[in-house]
């Protein structure tokens, strides 16, 4: 599979030309026009420029490591400058054809809003034409310089990038949590400027991110080896005092943060029990389940109908007396939908639960089934649980709740890991024949598998009702199964810290970027594609998994006589 | 007797059996149930039969590219539904310009074949990109990688298409030569111009990809790597090419399926791709996955049972508005087919092991 190493000024073209591409395209679909307003540093740099730049940056970047290896380093910064001028031209070349011809009719986003964008502040085409030419080849060309850097400096000098980027993005978010308290006024008014970070907040973070990076891969400083190091009394009362730590800062989030980060919180918390359910379906068992938002949907719907005191009233019952059947129903849904697919495996599993997934969806619309459950007009009227004289009412209260569900599944979740059902589940998604002859009863232990996840759904879903006091059909699309799947996927599938990383990065963010939501599903895609095809593992893997994906051989003499796999 | 039935089938089979045969006693009852009311006329049925024929050829020829691509790499490009959007809505601008300058009413068979041409061109650049930069790195890799991978892929290309083009539902032209009846022959036939025009291109279609595949040295390469892809490669045959080949040809199909779609239903938008991409699957599926006229007549089938089924046997079963549940027909048996027939009526050509 090797490929010969060589790096031409043809392959300049090429990278080049891969980069502008790119870069059309992000501007095509509307993303830099979009991001133009939410500024990242000091009113001087947008998200929209950061879209449109990283492009050429990752490709000048590629272009001057590949260059690097064979040619002098001379070269490689040109070369990295190079193809940032060609992708440079490219935008520029749009920003020509777009002022002459009416592309709008077709690209629905060539508007002159994003023309007057690409103009980059000039006034005459031609400046315009220079500009653009110009700051590509600085993005190129920093691209060059920063493949120079020793790696471990320009992985701190990432994160400190990282860090000034993910803190101007929530700009609007913390300034409305730093003005909330008087105590906190002048730290706000010190790290943020009108729109986005001030210079010296930009410092303070940058600054941050790298000291953090370079503590962190430093050999002696690493915090986690440190600690392994220490003796065993010690190491406990250190993880314990941890522990209490991060718990008490979980319990007073809400109070520090106020009302809409804590309704962020929550949404991220109801995928994060998701998460933790199809985890187990998914990570441990290895069946992929794309239907799996019929059991939230199972689970919410529960809830509403036992507890609504609209106009589908039934029962009336309150929460804590709904919830327990609510999981139940949930669970049995989940058996029920296992035994059809016992003897499916890989594909035609993800596709039945999909179509599974896609008939209850019809199913709940329909008018057939609406004097039970409301058709599209969903349940109204959901009562907030509450204990005693304790209502459970806005996001700041709900979130309690969603920390118990997530604290409770998460442990069920890591008992079930290594207990022998979880040792089943993953003998099982290696090989389901080898597990078989091993002695596993693949038909209960299968069915734990989707009833566990399914358990989970209902429970999330249960709390989603709680949440929103009225669920309507639509907030039960594909949409949420493919976005626990991403979760998941981007965390580390089979990894549990991993489900609460994933959870943050994918839901969290967007609820932070509103701009963002158009964006989102198209993100998840890509970051599908990406994930599989660079890091399968995910950002936070399981270590059984990290070893098998990245196996190093074992035996390097052995591989001259297989060379039968890599023909192909 | 029954002992030796329960002795061969575990208490799961028979539960399946159980709701297999109950489905279909529900279906016989209902069919009974409507044709001894006489509700519809006969005219109505047939109407109805050859809707069914037309969507289902539809359908067929997008289950085309799922099938060629399964059957040479065992997986199953759920992109491909967004293969097919690409084309129809790339070509929706050309249309509005065609119908602006007033050339659809002057020569519309010319209109169509440039459409057409424009479709192909563009589903077929999507299938390629699609198989270079998503799943060719992923070959080899254990088989839910490429399946993720092209879950991600259809919805990124989803909302590519709705970032580009926008989100909302576009009119296709109309096309006045195709309105009314069909007349031919000095006398008027039961069926719409654009439907007997979707099925005969479709037939074309698949005539002429059939004897591709069966007839010229490109398809016997390409039923060589689907045979054997190490053996394939030792006879000289550039697999990847064939690989690629492969990709294009579905693509194409693709194409043709989305003109064929947008004179039937007249209205595009970015997700369109996505349901029946699902129902050509589940054809693809019903002929036997990997089998080339297996797809075809799987695609007819549920085109026709789709289109006869709400008022067949819903409405006798005293469904309200039975025509909402059109799309669960076609899931329950996507499903029903997975569960009781993985190989699909026709095909015995992969066996679950093998696949």
């Amino acid at each position: 599979m090797d490929k010969e190493l060589k790096f031409t000024w043809k392959d300049i073209l090429k990278y080049g030309a891969i980069g502008g591409i790119v870069s059309l395209y992000v501007i095509l679909v509307g993303m830099v026009e979009a991001f133009d307003e939410r500024y990242i540093i000091a009113e001087t740099i947008n998200l929209g420029q950061v879209t449109l730049f990283v492009p050429m940056f990752v490709l000048a970047y590629f272009a001057a490591n590949n260059a690097r290896k064979i040619k002098s380093t001379a070269f490689a910064i040109i070369a990295s400058a190079l193809v940032g001028l060609i992708s440079g031209a490219f935008v520029a070349a749009l920003l020509v054809l777009g002022t002459h011809y009416n592309l709008r009719s077709v690209f629905l986003n060539v508007s002159p809003g994003l023309l007057e964008i690409l103009h980059l502040g000039r006034e005459s085409m031609m400046a315009a034409i220079l500009a653009n030419l110009v700051i590509g080849t600085v993005v190129g060309l920093a691209a060059g310089l920063f493949a120079l850097v020793p790696h471990r400096w320009s992985n701190a000098l990432l994160t400190g990038l990282a860090f000034v980027l993910l803190m101007g993005i929530m700009q609007e978010l913390m300034s409305i949590t730093f003005g909330s308290k008087d105590w906190y006024k002048p730290i706000g008014e010190f790290i943020y400027a009108k729109k986005g970070l001030s210079w010296g907040g930009t410092a303070l973070f940058l600054v941050l991110g790298i000291l953090l990076s370079l503590w962190r891969s430093s050999p002696s400083l690493h915090p986690g080896k440190k600690v392994a190091k220490m003796p065993r009394k010690q190491r406990v009362t250190v993880q314990l005092v941890a522990w209490a730590l991060g718990l008490i800062i979980l319990l007073a989030l809400p109070r520090i943060l106020g009302s809409y980060p804590s309704e962020i919180l929550t949404t991220v918390g109801i995928y994060i029990i998701m998460g933790l359910g199809l985890n187990i379906v998914v990570g441990f068992a290895g069946l992929l389940d794309l239907g799996y938002v019929a059991f939230f949907a199972i689970g919410a719907y529960t809830v509403g109908i036992l507890t609504t005191t609209g106009k589908l009233a039934t029962l009336g019952w309150n929460f804590w007396m709904a919830l327990p059947v609510a999981i139940f129903l949930a669970m049995m849904a989940g058996v029920l939908l296992g035994i059809p697919v016992l003897k499916m495996r890989g594909d035609y599993l993800a596709i039945v639960t999909l179509g599974f997934g896609e008939i209850i969806r019809v199913l709940v619309l329909s008018d057939w089934l609406k004097p039970y459950i409301g058709g599209a007009q969903g349940i109204l009227q959901i009562p907030k649980p509450r204990i005693g004289s304790y209502v459970f009412k806005g996001p700041e209260q709900i979130y309690y709740l969603v920390l118990a569900g997530i604290l409770i599944v998460g442990y069920v979740a890591w008992r079930l890991r290594d207990a022998r059902v979880g040792r089943a589940w993953k003998a099982m998604r290696e090989d389901e024949d080898v597990a078989e002859a091993m002695g596993i009863h693949l038909v209960s232990t299968k069915l734990m598998a989707f009833a566990t996840g399914a358990a989970f759904a209902g429970l999330a879903g249960a709390i989603f009702a709680a949440k929103l006091g009225s669920i309507f059909p639509h907030s039960f699309n594909l949409i949420v199964s493919i976005n626990v799947l991403s979760l998941i996927i981007v965390g580390g599938i089979g990894s549990l810290p991993g489900v609460v990383v994933g959870a943050l990065i994918l839901v969290g963010m967007p609820e932070l970027l509103r701009e963002f939501a158009d964006f989102r599903m198209l993100f998840y895609g890509a970051l599908l594609v990406a994930m599989m095809l660079v890091k399968p593992e995910g950002f936070v893997p399981e270590k059984t998994r990290q070893r098998e994906l990245h196996e190093e051989p074992l035996e390097p003499e052995i591989a001259p006589d297989t060379p039968a796999q890599a023909e192909i | 007797m029954l002992r030796k039935f329960m002795r061969n089938h575990d208490t799961t089979d028979i539960v399946m059996w159980l709701i297999g045969f109950g489905l279909l006693a529900a279906v016989v009852y209902g069919s009974y149930v409507t044709l001894s009311s006489g509700k519809y006329a006969p005219s109505v049925w047939l109407d109805f039969f050859i809707f069914g024929l037309a969507q289902g050829s539809v359908y067929a020829l997008i289950a085309l590219g799922y099938t060629l691509v399964y059957g040479i790499l065992f997986m199953i490009n759920f992109a491909h539904g967004e293969v097919f959007t690409g084309g129809v809505f790339t070509a929706y601008f050309v249309a509005i310009a065609l119908e602006k300058a007033g050339f659809i009413e002057k020569n519309w068979v010319l209109s169509l074949l440039i459409l057409m041409a424009v479709a192909m061109t563009v589903s077929v650049i999507v299938a390629v990109l699609l198989e270079r930069i998503a799943y060719r790195p992923l070959r080899g890799a254990p088989r839910l990688v490429p399946l993720i991978t092209a879950i991600g892929a259809s919805f990124f290309l989803q909302y590519t298409y709705r970032g580009i083009y926008g989100s909302g539902v576009k009119t296709y032209p109309d096309f006045p030569a195709l309105d009314g009846k069909l007349h031919a022959f000095g006398r008027e036939w039961p069926i719409l111009t654009t439907q007997a025009l979707v099925i005969v291109v479709a037939a074309i279609m698949m005539v002429f990809l059939y004897w591709y595949v069966q007839k010229t040295k490109a398809g016997k390469a390409m039923r060589a790597v689907a045979e054997d892809k190490e053996a394939a490669a030792l006879m000289g045959i550039d697999v990847d090419r064939v690989i690629v080949n492969t990709f294009a040809l579905g693509g194409a199909m693709a194409g043709v399926a989305g003109i064929l779609y947008a004179l039937l239903f007249k209205q595009v938008n970015a997700f369109m791709g996505f349901i029946p991409g699902i129902k050509a699957f589940t054809a693809a599926v019903l002929g036997g996955i990997g089998n080339v006229p297996g797809a075809m007549l799987g695609g007819l089938f549920l085109g026709i049972f789709e289109s006869l089924g709400p008022s067949l046997f819903l409405d006798g079963l005293g469904i309200p508005s039975p025509y909402q549940l059109k799309d669960a027909i076609a899931f329950t048996m996507l499903v029903l087919v997975l569960i009781f027939r993985p190989t699909g009526i026709l095909g015995e050509r992969l066996s679950e092991k093998k696949a």
